[in-house]
């Protein structure tokens, strides 16, 4: 079975290489440095395990998950992450705590080859995710791929968000990119006196608003900097006013 | 400073409003007693234009000086002396101006309505103080409510801070965890690195007992911390301390640096992926002790905007409480290299 680990301090990788030399049927097929190596090897290996560390630069390891179509097993490994740790518990995912022992890393082993391998486990992951992605240090930022290449969108560069079947896209400066979430996610996770619901489908970001025009029967236009037309329904209206205190 | 109420446009409309019926019902009261429509009219303006004036001269003295409870014997003759002043000034103006034959009756008059005048103007100015005193009291209590607020928000978040600045526990496991690692492939520099830490923990206990201490010292415990960091992240870090003679021997507030260099850490190597050096130099500059602090960050994740974080606040918070300055610690960035600059002045005992 192939293995692949991802974490930014060579020591550390250099430990779980170490333990794996115990468990031969697990290859070791990877190595990386940080969450864009990350998405690159598994997209590349398909492999059925990593061991992937939450803190690392640029995008952390849950951030690099969600850039995963159809992510592998994970087994965390964390210095010290109250939220994380929270989140693994009320998930039941399998976490090793810096520095861990080979007693510890063997049980991990284990529990993974018994039970890790069938779809339950994938599903603890998908509601994991959910849960850490509206954690704060996510909060400032959205990270996309784009042709293979991963962006990361500060929020105050989005305009405006809109519904696209099952993706939200994000509407830049440079451009609109998809993200697998839903518009409710957003509404979590975003600043609600920065960013407003004037929409089903719709949220926009109030300091890009230039004005607000009438539009047929109890509809509105929100006319943005960039000319966009963003539709505020009858209710989205109410709130947009008073968001912005009129 | 508080706000008068007067600044308040409610309450200046209903002060104006009020002056503008009083004076009416003032006009009508002297047309009762069979004077001309002018006579009325400019004896109510000039009364009770200097009332308002006078109202309005109590209403901002007492803002500046608020009496202490129970010396409110000061705000009545206060109020006596301003009802004195504008009827002396008022009778004066009146004379002059209605003091024409056509108007022989009026001057009289005046000087038989005086005992009213004067009690009809003590008794406005003393409504006017003791609403102000009610409001500024009312103000004054808001303000302090406010302070003490925020001064509590302030200690909480120090002691947060402290606890965690004691503990560091994402540093300290990893380090431990680099340990762990090293003690079978490199056992002599797991050896090493205990050492380091343990140095680097005990300067951070110790220190927090100490008042000031040698720039040299500081400077060495940083380094303890970087060697760590080098250690976890192999060839990825380098640093570069410069120093002048001068500035070893001088003092300088214990862990003032360690929040500096630790930003520069989480910005510099938590947050990128190249190699980076951490540069750190030291010098003095008319008696002031010069520390800049410059990393590499990456304008894509760690944007300026996103504020310098608690860190650096804290810094600015110590070196305020002090230096009673705010202008110590300056942060820019060039280039994708962010510099922070703090300037510590002179400590007395230096010269021991």
């Amino acid at each position: 079975m192939k293995v692949i680990i991802i974490d930014d301090e060579p020591l550390a990788r250099s430990i779980i290489k170490e333990y794996l030399q115990f468990h031969p049927e697990l290859e070791l097929i990877a190595e990386c440095n940080d969450g864009f190596e990350g998405v690159k090897a598994i997209q590349q290996y398909q492999p059925d395990l990593i061991f992937l560390d939450i803190q690392m630069p640029k995008i952390n390891g849950f951030e690099m998950l969600e850039l995963v179509e159809d992510p592998p097993s994970v087994i965390f490994t964390t210095a010290f992450d109250e939220y994380a740790l929270k989140a693994f518990e009320s998930h039941a995912v399998d976490y090793l705590l810096k520095p861990f022992s080979r007693g510890r890393f063997d049980k991990a082993i284990s529990k993974w080859l018994q039970t890790g391998k069938n779809i339950s486990g994938k599903e603890q992951l998908g509601q994991l995710l959910k849960t850490v992605s509206s954690s704060p240090s996510e909060q400032h930022r959205v990270v996309v791929k784009l042709s293979g290449k991963i962006r990361i969108i500060p929020v105050e560069d989005i305009h405006y968000l809109e519904a696209a079947d099952d993706y939200v896209k994000i509407h830049t400066r440079e451009g609109g990119f998809l993200k697998n979430k839903t518009m409710g996610h957003f509404e979590t996770i975003l600043n609600k006196s920065q960013f407003v619901r004037t929409h089903r489908s719709y949220m926009v970001n109030i300091t890009e608003i230039t004005r607000i025009d009438p539009y047929e029967k109890d509809n509105h236009l929100a006319i943005l900097k960039s000319g966009a037309r963003v539709p505020v329904s009858k209710t989205g209206y109410v709130k947009l006013k008073s968001v912005l205190g009129l | 400073m508080t706000r008068s109420p007067l600044n308040v446009s409610r309450f200046r409309n209903i002060f104006f409003a009020w002056w503008i019926v009083w004076a009416f019902l003032h006009c009508l009261l002297i047309r009762y007693y069979g004077f001309s429509l002018n006579t009325a009219l400019i004896d109510s303006l000039i009364s009770n234009g200097l009332l308002m004036g006078a109202c309005g001269i109590v209403s901002n003295i007492l803002r500046f000086y608020l009496p202490y409870s129970n010396r409110y014997i000061y705000v009545l003759l206060l109020c006596l002396t301003f009802s004195l002043l504008v009827n002396a000034l008022g009778k004066f103006i009146l004379n002059l101006s209605l003091n024409d034959p056509a108007f022989k009756e009026y001057i009289p008059f005046l000087a038989n309505t005086y005992w009213i005048r004067l009690g009809i103007d003590f008794l406005m100015i003393c409504c006017m103080a003791v609403i102000c005193v009610l409001w500024y009291t009312q103000e004054e209590e808001q303000e302090n409510r406010q302070r003490k607020n925020d001064a509590e928000k302030l200690s909480r978040d120090a002691e947060l801070y402290k606890l965690r600045q004691q503990l560091q526990p994402h540093f300290l496991f990893n380090s431990l965890n680099s340990i762990s690692a090293l003690i079978v492939s490199n056992p002599g520099q797991a050896r090493n690195m205990i050492h380091q830490l343990s140095d680097f923990l005990r300067a951070t206990l110790r220190k927090e007992e100490e008042q000031w201490v040698k720039m040299e010292e500081e400077l060495q415990s940083l380094e303890l911390y970087l060697e760590i960091e080098k250690v976890r992240f192999g060839h990825r870090l380098s640093t570069a301390i410069v120093k002048d003679e001068k500035s070893g021997q001088m003092l300088i507030p214990p862990m003032l640096l360690q929040p500096v260099v630790e930003n520069a850490i989480k910005f510099g190597l938590y947050d990128t992926t190249e190699d980076v050096t951490i540069c750190i130099s030291v010098s003095t500059e008319n008696d002031m002790l010069k520390v800049t602090v410059q990393n590499p960050f990456d304008p894509e994740t760690a944007s300026p905007r996103h504020g310098t974080g608690f860190g650096l606040n804290s810094v600015k918070r110590r070196l305020y409480l002090l230096f009673a300055r705010t202008d110590l610690v300056e942060t820019s960035s060039m280039d994708h290299v962010f510099t922070t600059t703090i300037n510590i002045p002179k400590h007395e005992s230096d010269h021991h």
